[in-house]
């Protein structure tokens, strides 16, 4: 395949002009924020490691098979690098320009290379950027899933903190509830305060709502349908922590909150549990 | 025919379920429960469903009427022990129970029948 012979011929004989045009133009970009976050000198080592990767995809004589070993090496290096790119804090535009950048010593060296023949470069330049465009639409969609997945984590470990059931007396459980509630939100909350009551056989269930910024229909909804399985387990449920914004919400709502004890505060919903349990307090 | 043993304890029934709920079983509980309170003149029935791990529309609505049933007859019915499972699974099929009185398990239930307070 006479093309990629000469993009290989080329990035052999002028590797070392190449790297250092690329490492030039990499530091030139680079604003001063960007500088601190990655050092000269790993920048360098991940120029030269794809520069020697990418030369092995090119001299393997078809560079345009993404399935070959070469190929995978070169996309496996990639992701790693964009990877570390999420990691370290940068855009993700500025992780596909480490890619882009590469076009203009390697374009450079293809010319001359090639020399007067104008066909060839042609043919050359088009086979080398579709090739780069390729790697780095790859960085993008790295990147991009990398920070998928710090995101999907995040929820998750904010589902698991946000729902902590804790023992305020003896047969008295405290629900203290953080942030806006949603139906998968609702359903982890009930479930593992109803297995709470099963394992503790706790007579009264207090859900602080002081952490819920918004009460709207659907959240009452829910707020109803945990009181009334709590009820059905033949446990007993105090709402607190209900502010008077969300009281007045939830009366313009039209919300029918009837049946379900509510207080304004943790305290006195505790000081009411303690009642009902039978408990007496003495100062 | 497979039944649900009712146990008479005093002036209290105890039903048991302790299998998997289908609806002629339920049907004949309906129907040995309400003639048992007729028989005994209990004044209290307790239901124990804590073996209970399923439930669909039709059995969440024979345990309320069954509950109702009770009532009906002049004896309290507690229903005791529903799973966190079940209890959910009412809610969402839109089966609160109202006016049916609930315990934690048989100890808390025979406490709130004894509590109750009696007509004469």
């Amino acid at each position: 395949m006479a093309s990629s012979t000469i993009m290989a011929s080329a990035l052999r004989k002028h590797q070392k002009k190449i790297l250092g045009e690329w490492v030039q133009t990499l530091h030139d970009d680079a604003s001063d924020s960007k500088k601190a976050r990655i050092s000269p000198q790993e920048l360098n080592a991940q120029a030269e490691e794809f520069l020697q990767l990418l030369t092995a995809v090119v001299s393997s004589g078809n560079p345009e098979d993404s399935h070959s070993a070469q190929f995978k090496a070169l996309q496996d290096f990639l992701e790693g690098l964009s990877r570390s790119r999420v990691q370290q804090g940068f855009s993700s535009a500025e992780t596909a320009t480490f890619i882009f950048s590469f076009k203009k010593p390697l374009f450079a060296a293809l010319r001359t290379e090639a020399g007067s023949n104008a066909d060839e470069l042609a043919q050359e330049i088009w086979t080398a950027t579709k090739l780069l465009d390729d790697l780095g639409l790859t960085t993008v969609n790295t990147y991009q899933r990398a920070r998928e997945e710090v995101i999907n984590r995040q929820q998750q470990e904010m589902l698991e903190l946000s729902t902590p059931v804790v023992k305020l007396w003896e047969g008295i459980l405290g629900l203290p509830m953080i942030g806006t509630l949603d139906s998968a939100r609702t359903q982890i909350v009930m479930e593992s305060l109803l297995h709470k009551i099963v394992e503790t056989g706790s007579e009264i269930a207090i859900i602080d709502i002081t952490g819920v910024p918004t009460v709207d229909t659907l959240v009452a909804q829910h707020l109803l349908k945990t009181v009334t399985a709590i009820r059905l387990m033949g446990a007993d449920c105090i709402i607190s922590g209900v502010r008077p914004q969300i009281a007045q919400t939830i009366v313009h709502l039209g919300v029918d909150l009837q049946g379900v004890t509510t207080k304004a505060n943790l305290a006195d919903a505790l000081a009411l549990a303690l009642k009902r349990t039978g408990a007496t307090l003495t100062r | 025919m497979e039944r649900i043993p009712i146990l008479r304890i005093g002036d209290y029934l105890l039903a048991t379920i302790q299998v998997d709920m289908h609806d002629q079983l339920a049907l004949q509980l309906q129907e040995d429960l309400t003639s048992a309170i007729e028989r005994h003149t209990s004044k209290g029935v307790l239901i124990d469903i804590s073996a209970l791990e399923m439930v669909d529309s039709f059995i969440g609505r024979m345990i309320s009427d069954i509950s109702n049933m009770g009532r009906i007859l002049d004896a309290r019915t507690v229903l005791v022990g529903m799973q966190p499972a079940v209890a959910i699974t009412l809610v969402e099929l839109g089966l609160s129970l109202q006016g049916v009185a609930t315990a934690l398990n048989v100890d808390r239930g025979m406490a709130m029948l004894r509590a109750a307070p009696t007509d004469e």
